[in-house]
């Protein structure tokens, strides 16, 4: 039957499951170079994490009454689920994964109401809680200059080997922070980013490419219209402003803003997290605003805080603005841009 | 001539499916068995049935009177017999019955005695006049009254005229077919409201995705030697909005607080300057229109179909398929379902889509909102769609008011996007309805209010003036006891009253009237309790679904229609609702 109550009569081909599988796909570029350089464990910490979110998601949908068939097919806890795994280290134990999933699903999603009514990213919830909790297993990173067997790598994720030390390494960005620590003054950032070891072309090497593939993801979502340009520029432009102007104050100890964009979380942050409509602003200004201030704040806390990378907390700091700012940033409507 | 054009923001493209109904000429449609032609049939006052059961009438009689300046006439689209006057189901999606005159046709098609006229040696009001007494509504779907929108502000000059050819609605190809075949009428018409509204230009505006059209209207003005641009705009629904279509064509906005005439701007429907012309230079009254009949038929094509045609009479032409399960009036986008195979065709018909499972498939079952902001990019008149929506379900009816719901023209851009497919329009709908339901309870709680404190301020004014009386005469009395100071209380008299009489024959007289007080004051509060329980009893706030779709039936006809004429004004809401549900 025709479903007479309700006009317009014709929809778009849009759902939900369509957007969010286009994140999926726009992710890919990043991934196969993250496994390019860290190895196919990378598929299996994506698989764990995309199990443990969908289990989790059934439960939390069966314990809240919800159509299973319908909410488990939308896509977006493997989002989720993805976006989580490639945060976390690539050796993290697989528990660790887990636990930042259910966090995640249950307490940051579904405790909130649901699908659409998250005040906060729920990745970026996993991120913050799990390296609150285990801040030493959350600052593991594989050491580069050292290849590992995806062997080794598995028997490390599924704690069959003890963890070796010698196999993990600074990230660059903690590599910076570290020697200028230590250093006190006496070393400078241009001598730093040329050891060749964990330094590339304009950003942590090997990382920078997986950087480079988030953004082709991040332009691709743009191109198709998933994503609007607003939150990631406002983002790029808060990072580039704070960076560049401390690295034109003071080049010896700040790195430039290129470094900065193509390290760490920037790239998927741009793109993929702080573009996350459910938990970010609404209008596209209140899009920039949120961007912009997500970008400053995860510089800050990336450079002067005690923490490897800044902008989980950054994103949920901004979160908690989300309705201010959405109400200051109200477009006029049609007929009104004259009038106040 | 180079003509600027403007965009504006939002907007969808959805398929368009207009070229099955244009492979053919329009076809006169035969003369159908029955004719129900419904009353009230324009925005504005219900005209007063002129007929009754029994009486013959001839082709163009009038049948229904104007009600009022907001109101427009109805005429007998052919000759026949008065069968009845009476409540038949009206082509609405509430299915409410409507006064309607049934006429049984006699076959002979006979006219009244037409009298063209030449509309310039009138004066502007006669035309006006006989605009509104020829039925000349807007026939883009808004039906409104005509002959009041040709009045040009007194204060802001009339620069544009803009004419509504876009028809930007899928399916629709009555205008298009229109504008092919009779654009020196369309014209002629065009130029009557011209001469009316002395605007600086003449704008007429067609999608670009009705070339023909645009030939044949740009070929008319030539042939005619008018100075109208034909203006083919860009193909994006709801370009043809009468607030879109002035937008793009001149540039300016006009506010749902506003008339378009305060800018300087007004606009018609290409059906409409037709029948307008038909009916000053013809003499012929609105008693046909053109209906595009399409969708899941064997035949689609563009009919002239007399107005009260019965829909199943109708669609019978076109040889509905067997998969058939209903029949849409208007367009996808804003049309709603027939609710009778017995609804007649009526002015605001501007297409039926016979409907089936594989032409509009059942919707997917609707998620949460997403806040993905889909809805806002879409929206034409740059709303934000999915915080109204949130609001309109957590009833907060202020917020949605303060979000601007009621410059929402229903256009269905935002519920087309929406990945969650939430039925948002229907959510605006039920908001509008609710609030002014609320201001309608709250204007006769008002009044029960005035009255009954104007009766409080009477009843104390009278006894103020009372006890004054008293207190004079009291005052009289005492003079004159002592001016004759007579032993013997004069019992007679010492009603009530006079305060602490000296003589033992008033004291009963005080507490007497305090009791009276009392009494009237707790009647008074009685009323006042039962006046308010009355006013707040038709309430249904609180019920999310059942009473709505009453409440929707009584918005329908103010919510002006795309493709359309304007509606004029955006509802000031209890005036307008109130007359409505008197009209209805
Ligand atoms: S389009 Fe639908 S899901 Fe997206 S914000 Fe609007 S209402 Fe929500
Ligand atoms: S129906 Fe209303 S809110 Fe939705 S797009 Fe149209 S005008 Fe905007």
């Amino acid at each position: 039957m025709m479903d007479f109550t309700t006009p317009p009569y014709l929809l778009k081909t849009a759902s939900v499951q369509r957007v969010m599988l286009q994140v999926l796909a726009a992710l890919l570029p990043g991934i196969a170079a993250y496994i390019w350089l860290i190895g196919p464990i990378v598929l299996v910490q994506l698989a764990i994490a995309t199990l443990a979110a969908l289990a989790a998601e059934a439960a939390m949908l069966k314990l809240r009454d919800k159509p299973l068939g319908l909410f488990l097919g939308d896509g977006s806890a493997v989002v989720t689920a993805w976006l989580i795994a490639l945060t976390f280290p690539p050796l993290a134990p697989w528990w660790l994964l887990v636990v930042g999933v259910l966090f995640a699903i249950v307490v940051a999603k579904h405790l909130y109401g649901g699908l659409g009514q998250n005040p906060f990213n729920p990745a970026m919830i996993a991120f913050a809680v799990c390296i609150v909790s285990f801040p030493a297993l959350m600052s593991q990173w594989p050491a580069l200059g050292l290849k590992t067997s995806f062997g080794e790598q598995i028997d490390i994720v599924f704690g069959l080997a003890a963890r070796v030390d010698a196999m993990t390494g600074a990230t660059p960005l903690d590599a910076i922070k570290t020697a200028l620590k230590l250093g006190e003054g006496a070393v400078d950032v241009p001598a730093l980013l040329a050891n060749q070891d964990i330094f590339g072309n304009f950003a942590g090497r090997g990382w920078e490419w997986v950087a480079a593939g988030y953004l082709i993801g991040g332009l691709w979502l743009w191109k198709r219209g998933i994503v609007s340009w607003h939150a990631p520029l406002g983002f790029i432009g808060g990072i580039t402003l704070l960076a560049g102007a401390l690295w034109l104050w003071n080049p010896a100890q700040f790195a430039g803003p290129l470094f900065h964009l193509f390290s760490g979380g920037a790239m998927l942050g741009a793109f993929f997290i702080v573009t996350d409509p459910v938990s970010g602003c609404t209008t596209p200004k209140g899009k920039f605003v949120f961007g912009f201030a997500a970008g400053l704040l995860a510089y800050v806390i990336r450079v002067f805080g005690g923490y490897p990378d800044g902008v989980a907390f950054a994103v949920l700091l901004v979160n908690i603005c989300v309705p201010l700012i959405d109400m200051y940033t109200q477009p006029p409507i049609f007929g009104m841009k004259n009038e106040k | 001539m180079l003509q600027r054009l403007f965009k504006f923001k939002g907007g969808v493209k959805p398929q368009t499916n207009k070229t099955q109904s244009v492979g053919l000429p329009i076809a006169v449609a035969p003369l159908p068995t029955r004719l129900i032609v419904p009353l009230h049939q324009s925005i504005g006052g219900t005209p007063d049935p002129l007929v009754a059961p029994g009486e013959r009438v001839l082709k163009g009689q009038k049948i229904g009177g104007a009600d009022g300046w907001i109101s427009s006439a109805v005429h007998a689209p052919t000759s026949g017999t008065v069968l009845a006057v009476e409540e038949r189901v009206a082509p609405h999606p509430s299915g409410l019955p409507t006064l309607s005159v049934i006429i049984e046709p006699d076959g002979r098609d006979e006219w009244i005695t037409r009298t063209p006229v030449d509309y310039k040696a009138l004066a502007p009001e006669t035309v006006r006049e006989m605009l509104r007494d020829a039925g000349v509504v807007g026939l883009g779907g808004a039906v409104f009254p005509s002959h009041a929108k040709l009045s040009a502000s007194k204060t802001v000059p009339m620069e544009e005229l803009v004419i509504n050819g876009a028809e930007c609605e899928p399916y629709i190809t009555c205008d298009d077919l229109l504008m092919r075949e009779r654009a020196e009428d369309v014209v002629r018409g065009v130029g009557l409201f011209r001469d009316l509204l002395r605007p600086k230009r003449v704008l007429i505006g067609i999608e670009d995705n009705k070339p023909e059209a645009v030939a044949a209207m740009k070929r008319a003005v030539q042939a005619l030697g008018e100075d109208f641009a034909v203006i083919a705009v860009p193909t994006r629904y709801p370009a043809g909005g009468a607030k879109q279509l002035i937008r793009v064509l001149t540039g300016k906005e006009v506010p749902a607080a506003k008339r378009s005439t305060e800018l300087g701007v007004q606009c018609f429907n290409v059906a409409t300057a037709y029948t307008a012309w038909r009916a000053v230079a013809h003499g012929e009254p609105v008693i046909s229109r053109i209906v595009t009949l399409t969708g899941n038929v064997a035949q689609p094509r563009n009919w002239e179909v007399l107005i009260g045609t019965p829909l199943a009479e109708f669609v019978a032409l076109g040889q509905p398929k067997a998969d058939t399960d209903g029949y849409l009036m208007g367009g996808p986008m804003m049309g709603f379902e027939m609710p009778s195979p017995d609804a007649p065709l009526v002015k605001a018909t501007n297409c039926i889509i016979a409907g089936s499972p594989t032409l509009f498939p059942p919707k997917a079952p609707e998620m949460p909102c997403i806040r993905c902001g889909e809805c806002a990019k879409a929206c034409p008149h740059e709303l934000q769609p999915f915080e109204l929506y949130w609001f309109a379900r957590a009833k907060n009816f202020g917020k949605t008011q303060e979000y601007s719901i009621f410059d929402c023209i229903e256009c269905g851009c935002c519920s087309y996007v929406c990945p969650s497919r939430i039925p948002l329009v229907q959510y605006f709908r039920f908001a509008k309805s609710e609030i002014w339901a609320r201001e309608r309870e709250k204007n006769a709680a008002d009044t029960a209010k005035a009255r009954f404190e104007f009766r409080n301020l009477r009843d104390e004014r009278e006894k103020a003036e009372k006890a004054e009386r008293l207190a004079k005469a009291a005052a009289a009395k005492a003079a004159e006891k002592k001016a004759e100071p007579a032993p013997a209380a004069p019992a007679a008299d010492a009603g009530i009253g006079a305060p602490a009489a000296a003589d033992g024959g008033a004291p009963a007289a005080a507490p007497l009237d305090a009791e009276a007080v009392k009494k009237a004051t707790i009647a008074a509060a009685i009323e006042r309790a039962r006046q308010q329980r009355e006013a707040v009893q038709p309430k249904n706030t609180d019920r999310l679904t059942p009473a709505q779709q009453k409440e929707i039936a009584e918005i329908e006809a103010r919510r002006a229609p795309l493709q359309a004429e304007q509606p004029e004004r955006s509802a000031p809401p209890a005036t307008d609702a109130a007359q409505e549900q008197q009209n209805q």
